[in-house]
């Protein structure tokens, strides 16, 4: 039996070999991307690229295949400087991105400035997801705070969506405590307290509210909560829109030096401005993202409640700055656990 | 032993050879990016290495790995010799599939078993929900952690104890009992000394295999710091705040503690076998 189980094994890594020698040489003959996403955005992109290979093929006549990979930002943007070859990025926050740009010198510092509206396309924001019927009472920020309510949020060190959560909550609490920082930072921490488990990205967040049952209210995207309503639990939760919120603009990118090595600049380039046209931001509309164009956003506006909501560059000076202060190590948010 | 290939050329042939593969192979999987690691933590400054790898969370972090898989291993040497021993000594219906069964976490991909675990030890899991009642939560808590790193650790000592104790005849047991020895002189005088070096073999595997888990520990832990981090998932959340070099700080003084404490067994294992030696 022993022996059977290792030979199994070594069979299986055998395999393995050969299927990464044949499937993974690269071909030239058709266009091929890589968009390398976060966690959350599965659906939108799956859905997207096959609007976007029939619009290229109409308009260029090549066919092109997008393959997609997802997971947390952070770890996303990682692998990219370890030499993932993505087309493309379209992560959950801009500083993963900057990453990129600083440590792996794959794109342009100023990438940002490239494409209209801060290279974000889309826009979401941070919402809070409680159980059918709300029995915890649960209408704003500060009913996070109370005792007895158990809170579900990912780890900001590691999650996009994550760092969305705690920005919007530090936001709310300076709204509302007279811009006092060490208030807010009172504020997070018994949020914090709450906090039952930390998973790792914002899909792990979800599935741990979602089917394990955990939990009273889950700080979530905006498209991750309605997506959880609509088909993980039909009926079994409510979204709560608190008083203010955080405007989350995750943007996209060519990553220069692999599309001038692939060769595949231009088609990567059109990848990312349909992103813009009337109806991929339907598309967009239509997966619970907010869209960019007016129209869109017009159609599908019973879709995204009004909500007051600050931007990361005018709340806390831009993500790099945000980084430092909140999620660096010794940052606010390992102070908030070390007293 | 060892200073006589010098003397006299070995009988078995190819000597050179195999030694120069072995070598070569040790250096290639093992030794070479082990001080990859090394030399990247190297590029930090002594202070930066110290804030790295010495932050109260990742102290937390090491004190929870270390202690979980320590107490995890004796929890598998005590059972595990329990199991291995059932399944030489006795016959009954069902030993194969129980024997099958033993090698179960070793086959299973770490991350279902997590799941898995987490599932039924949450507090609306089928386990998780009647401990609640008594008082005691398991997933997400540091003793959720020492769960999983039980499950993973099983079959090491069950299948290093399990040929030893193949071996031993019963005979053995049975002069002793006819030389008057009772059942307990029989278990610590000869039956524990034959098992000992590999009940330990099999401690030390079983916390080795704990040290380094990921996967199985991640969804029962909850990941709360200072709490239930265990050190790879320090580790991990360093790289992907792009902090490589705190990562392998962290990894060196991960590996330093396990080689360490593996190297004292090695020694405690040596002691024993010479003291053996020496009593027969």
């Amino acid at each position: 039996m022993h022996v059977s189980f290792w030979t199994a094994r070594r069979t299986v890594a055998w395999m393995l070999t050969v299927a990464a020698c044949c499937g993974f040489a690269p071909r030239v003959d058709a266009q091929e991307l890589l968009n390398v996403s976060y966690d959350p955005t599965r659906e939108l992109y799956e859905a997207y690229n096959a609007a976007f290979a029939k619009h290229w093929k109409e308009k260029s006549g090549q066919s092109v295949t997008v393959k997609q990979s997802h997971g947390g930002s952070s770890k996303q943007g990682r692998a990219v400087i370890d030499g993932l070859e993505a087309d493309v990025v379209t992560l959950a926050l801009a500083y993963d991105i900057d990453e990129i740009a600083d440590k792996g010198k794959l794109l342009p510092a100023d990438w940002q400035k490239r494409l209209p509206n801060n290279s974000s396309p889309y826009t979401s924001t941070i919402v809070l997801l409680v159980r059918k019927g709300n029995p915890k009472g649960i209408k704003d920020w500060n009913d996070l705070v109370k005792p007895g309510v158990q809170v579900i949020t990912p780890n900001p060190k590691t999650s996009g969506g994550a760092r969305w959560n705690y920005l919007a909550a530090w936001a709310y609490a300076l709204k509302t405590q007279g811009n006092d920082a060490e208030k807010a930072k009172k504020f997070v921490s018994a949020l914090y307290k709450n906090v039952a488990v930390l998973d790792s990205g914002a899909r792990g967040a979800t599935t741990t509210f979602v089917e394990r049952g955990i939990g009273d209210v889950l700080i979530s995207w905006e498209n991750e909560a309605v997506l959880a309503i609509k088909e993980l639990g039909a009926g079994k939760f409510d979204i709560v829109v608190p008083s203010v919120s955080i405007l989350a603009e995750p943007p996209v990118a060519v990553v220069d030096k692999v599309v001038d090595k692939k060769g595949t600049r231009k088609v990567a380039q059109a990848y990312l401005e349909y992103l813009y046209s009337p109806e991929a931001q339907d598309l967009i509309a239509k997966h619970f993202y907010r869209p960019r164009d007016a129209k869109a956003a017009a159609k599908y506006a019973s879709q995204f409640p009004k909500v007051t909501l600050v931007t990361i560059d005018e709340q806390f000076g831009g993500w790099a700055k945000a980084q430092k202060t909140h999620f660096a190590d010794g940052g606010i948010f390992d102070q908030i656990y070390i007293k | 032993m060892a200073s006589t290939y010098a003397k006299n050329r070995n009988v078995l042939p190819g000597f050179h050879l195999s030694l120069g593969f072995t070598l070569l192979y040790l250096s290639l999987l093992v030794l070479i990016p082990l001080s990859a690691a090394f030399l990247k933590s190297f590029t930090l400054t002594l202070d930066g290495f110290l804030a790295a790898a010495g932050s109260p969370r990742v102290l937390a972090a090491y004190k929870l790995s270390f202690g979980a898989s320590l107490g995890a291993a004796t929890i598998n040497a005590v059972f595990g010799f329990i199991v291995a021993w059932v399944l030489v000594r006795y016959d009954f219906p069902g030993r194969r599939v129980i024997d099958a069964l033993v090698d179960l976490p070793f086959a299973l991909p770490t991350s279902v078993a997590g799941i898995a675990l987490t599932a039924i030890y949450a507090p609306k899991g089928f386990l998780g929900s009647a401990l609640e009642k008594i008082g005691v939560k398991v997933a997400f808590t540091p003793l959720g952690v020492l769960v999983a790193l039980v499950f993973i650790g099983l079959p090491f000592v069950v299948r290093t104890v399990q040929p030893v104790l193949e071996e031993l005849e019963a005979e053995k047991e049975e002069a002793a009992a006819t030389l008057g020895a009772g059942r307990m002189a029989v278990f610590w005088k000869v039956l524990f000394p034959t098992v000992r070096p590999a009940l330990l073999t099999g401690f030390a595997l079983s916390f080795a295999r704990a040290v380094g888990e990921y996967g199985s520990v991640i969804f029962i832990a909850g990941n709360i710091p200072l709490v239930s981090e265990i050190t790879p998932l320090i580790i991990i959340t360093k790289l992907e705040q792009y902090d490589y070099a705190g990562a392998t700080a962290v990894a060196v003084v991960m590996l330093l503690i396990s080689f360490a404490l593996l190297l004292l067994i090695n020694f405690l294992q040596w002691r024993m076998a010479r003291h053996r030696q020496a009593s027969t």
